[in-house]
C-alpha cells in the first residue's frame, strides 16, 4: 500500500516537474511546501535549500494556502509533499485526522527547545506573538501595558481593530476580563468559558472600527492610522514601524505561538524527510532564519550561539525575557474546541 | 405520376438537407455543451454531492441542519440578498439617466463616453477595490480634504461597513447594467415618442407610458446580472466591509477554515445556488422570461 503510493507520488512529482531526474536519482528530491512570499523566501534562504544541500538532497519548493489543500491530497492517494509548513493549531488538527506522519523524536533533538513548541506530529520552526500595538501618535507616553487597558475605552480612547476569527481572540479577552493568564485556558474548556469571552468581545464592539482577516490588513490598518490600537502579530508591526509607521507593542500578556513543520502520510521520501527536519531543528539554521524574520527560535540554544545581533535578540519573541510575559497558545485546546468557538464567534459577528 | 414522385422525392431531400443541418448546427454547438457539462454540470453536482456527507464520509444532512440551528447562517444569507439588492437599486438609480443621456448623444460621441463606462473593466477588480480603500478612509482622501474644505469636522465613516461595500459593488457592477440598458434604449423607435406626442402626450408622460416600458428589458437584464453576480461578491466585502459585513462567499471562506472539511461551505453554496434560482424563477414568472433574459424583447 505504502509502496504503490510512493511510487504513484514519485511519478506525479517527475511528470509534473516535466523530469525523469526524480524518479531515477540516487538523492531523494524533497518537496517542501510552505505560504510563499517574504516568508517563504527567508525559510529558503536559511532553512531549506541549506539543509538539503547538507543532507545531499534534492529540493523542490512549492506553495500552498493551507490544510485543506494537503487534504485533497491525502484523501485522493496521490501525496506528492515530503514537508509542509503550517499553523500549529492547523498541525494539531491534521495530525489528529490521520493527515500526517507522526514524528520521530530520537532523530530531532527537541531537548532545548521552548516547552510546548513541538508535537507528536510537527516540530516548531519559529515563535512569533499575537501582540496588542498602538498609536504612538495617538497615545504619546502612555502606553498601554495590559488586555485590561485595550478595553479600557475611557482611559485609552480611539478605535480598535480586532481579529475577525476565533483564534487568538478569546484569550485576550478573558484576560481582560480578570482571568490570570495561567487559568485562561482551564476556563475556555470549562462550561460557559467561551460564552464569557465572547460577551467580554461584544462588550468592545462598539469600538471596534474593523474587523482584520490578515497580518497584511492589520499591518496596513496601523501604518494608515486608520484605528488606535489593533491586536496582531508581531513581525507586521516591527515591518511597520521600519517603513515609519507610528506603532508600538507590548510582549506583555500576548500570544505565543508557533509556525511548525510536518511530513504528510504517505510521503514520497518521509525518511529523508524526517532527517530533513531534524537538521533544520538545529540552532544554527534557526539563528540564520532569526536573522532574516522578525519570529524567534523554537531552539533555545540558538540564543546562545551569539550569531544573532544582540538588539534584535532582545526584541524577539521567544527571547527568554520576553517568552516569561507571555501565555503559550494552547494547541490542544484548539483541537478540541476551535470549531465550536469559531461558531460562536461568527455569531457574535454577525449580531 | 412521375411529376408527385418528382415533388415528394424533392420533399424528402428537403427535409433530409434540414436535418442535416440541424444536425451540422448542433455539432457546432457541441464544444460549448460540453464545456457547459464539464465546467458547470459536473461540479455543481459534485458540489451537492460534497454537502450530503458528513465529516466521516457516510450520507447525512448534517451540514444543512447546522446552516438551519445557527442564526448566523440565516443573518448572513439575509444580508447577501440585502446587500445585493441594495447595489442592484443604487446601479438602476445611476444606470438609468446615465444610459439615457448616452442614448440621446451623436453615436459616435456616445460610443467614446462608452468607452470610459467599459474603462473599469480593464483594471482588476482588487485595484479598484484598494483604490476605495485609499479614498474612503479615515485619513484617506476623501475626509482630509473635506475637512480641509471645512465640509465636515470629524472623519466621516465611510468605509469597513455597509456603506464602503455597497460604494464598491456599485461601482464594479455599474457596466452590467448600463450596457445592456444603453442597447435596448438605442433600439427603441424614436418614432413612437413622436407619435405619442402627436397623440397629446406630454414630454414626461410619453416617457414614463411609452419610452420607460420599451427600455425595460435591458434594465430587467441588466438589473438581474447586477444582482447575481452581488450575491457572489467576495473581494469586495471582504475588504471594504471591515469584517463586519459578512456574505455568503465570505462565510464559504471562513467555513473551509473552520471545519477542515467541504461539506459545511458545500452545504452553504448549494443553499445560495438554490435560492438564486428561485429568486430567477420568480423573477420570469413575473416578468415574463424573454423580457429578463432578453430574447425579443418586451
Amino acid at each position: 500500500m505504502i509502496r504503490r503510493r510512493t511510487l504513484f507520488g514519485s511519478l506525479l512529482a517527475a511528470s509534473a516537474g516535466g523530469l525523469w531526474r526524480g524518479a531515477r536519482a540516487a538523492a531523494p528530491e524533497l518537496t517542501v511546501v510552505s505560504f510563499g512570499g517574504a516568508y517563504q523566501e527567508a525559510e529558503s534562504r536559511a532553512l531549506f535549500r541549506p539543509g538539503a544541500a547538507a543532507l545531499g538532497l534534492g529540493l523542490k519548493e512549492q506553495t500552498y494556502t493551507g490544510i485543506a489543500q494537503l487534504r485533497l491530497q491525502v484523501k485522493s492517494g496521490a501525496v506528492t509533499w515530503d514537508v509542509v509548513t503550517s499553523g500549529s493549531g492547523s498541525a494539531a488538527h491534521a495530525g489528529a485526522e490521520g493527515m500526517l506522519e507522526k514524528l520521530d523524536y530520537r532523530m530531532i533533538n527537541v531537548t532545548d527547545f521552548i516547552p510546548g513548541t513541538w508535537q507528536e506530529f510537527c516540530v516548531g520552526g519559529d515563535v512569533f506573538s499575537t501582540v496588542m500595538a498602538w498609536n504612538t501618535a495617538t497615545y504619546g507616553d502612555r502606553r498601554p501595558a495590559s488586555w485590561a487597558d485595550f478595553w479600557d475605552v475611557k482611559a485609552f480612547p480611539g478605535k480598535r481593530a480586532y481579529r475577525n476569527a476565533a483564534a487568538g481572540a478569546l484569550e485576550p479577552a478573558l484576560m481582560a476580563d480578570g482571568v490570570p493568564p495561567d487559568q485562561v485556558y482551564a476556563t475556555l474548556a470549562a462550561p460557559g468559558g467561551i460564552a464569557r469571552a465572547i460577551r467580554k468581545i461584544r462588550e468592545l464592539k462598539p469600538h471596534v472600527a474593523v474587523w482584520w482577516a490578515s497580518g497584511a490588513q492589520h499591518a496596513q490598518l496601523m501604518k494608515d492610522g486608520e484605528v488606535d490600537m489593533s491586536t496582531g502579530w508581531n513581525g507586521r508591526f516591527d515591518a511597520v514601524a521600519q517603513d515609519g509607521g507610528r506603532v508600538a507593542y507590548t510582549f506583555n500578556q500576548a500570544l505565543l505561538d508557533y509556525d511548525a513543520y510536518a511530513i504528510p502520510k504517505g510521503a514520497p521520501h518521509a525518511e529523508a524527510a524526517m532527517r530533513f527536519l531534524a537538521e533544520i531543528s538545529r540552532p544554527q539554521y534557526q539563528a540564520e532564519l532569526a536573522k532574516l524574520i522578525p519570529y524567534g527560535p523554537t531552539n533555545r540554544k540558538t540564543y546562545d550561539l551569539g550569531l544573532i545581533d544582540p538588539a534584535r535578540a532582545r526584541s524577539l519573541p521567544s527571547y527568554p525575557d520576553n517568552a516569561v510575559m507571555q501565555l503559550p497558545v494552547d494547541i490542544g485546546w484548539y483541537a478540541k474546541f476551535e470549531a465550536e468557538a469559531s461558531q460562536a464567534y461568527q455569531n457574535m459577528l454577525t449580531e | 405520376m412521375s411529376g408527385r414522385a418528382a415533388a415528394a422525392a424533392n420533399r424528402a431531400a428537403l427535409l433530409r438537407d434540414a436535418r442535416r443541418e440541424r444536425m451540422r448546427l448542433f455539432g457546432l454547438g457541441t464544444p460549448a455543451l460540453l464545456l457547459v457539462i464539464v465546467l458547470m454540470v459536473i461540479p455543481v453536482g459534485w458540489l451537492f454531492w460534497l454537502s450530503a456527507l458528513a465529516d466521516d464520509g457516510s450520507l447525512s444532512a448534517v451540514n444543512y441542519l447546522r446552516l438551519v440551528a445557527l442564526p448566523s447562517y440565516r443573518r448572513i444569507l439575509l444580508a447577501t440578498f440585502e446587500i445585493s439588492a441594495a447595489a442592484t437599486v443604487l446601479c438602476v438609480a445611476l444606470g438609468y439617466p446615465l444610459a439615457y443621456t448616452l442614448s440621446l448623444l451623436p453615436e459616435r460621441l456616445a460610443n467614446l463616453c462608452l468607452l470610459g463606462v467599459l474603462m473599469p473593466f480593464w483594471t482588476s477588480i482588487l485595484v479598484r477595490t484598494y483604490a476605495w480603500l485609499v479614498l474612503l478612509q479615515r485619513h484617506g482622501l476623501v475626509n482630509e480634504w473635506g475637512m480641509r474644505l471645512g465640509l465636515w469636522q470629524r472623519p466621516l465613516e465611510l468605509v469597513h461597513d455597509v456603506t464602503g461595500t455597497l460604494i464598491g459593488l456599485v461601482h464594479i457592477m455599474l457596466p452590467f447594467l448600463v450596457l445592456p440598458a444603453y442597447g435596448s434604449m438605442r433600439a427603441v423607435d424614436r418614432e413612437c415618442l413622436r407619435a405619442a406626442a402627436s397623440l397629446g402626450a406630454a414630454p414626461m408622460q410619453a416617457f414614463w407610458r411609452v419610452f420607460l416600458p420599451l427600455s425595460l428589458p435591458g434594465v430587467l437584464a441588466g438589473a438581474l446580472m447586477v444582482f447575481i453576480l452581488c450575491l457572489g461578491s467576495f473581494v469586495t466585502p471582504a475588504m471594504l466591509g471591515g469584517g463586519k459585513v459578512i456574505m455568503v462567499a465570505n462565510a464559504i471562506a471562513t467555513d473551509v477554515q473552520i471545519f477542515y472539511n467541504w461539506g459545511a461551505a458545500s452545504a452553504l453554496g448549494a443553499v445560495l445556488l438554490v435560492l438564486t434560482g428561485a429568486i430567477l424563477w420568480a423573477a420570469a414568472r413575473l416578468a415574463g422570461s424573454e423580457r429578463l433574459f432578453g430574447g425579443h424583447g418586451g
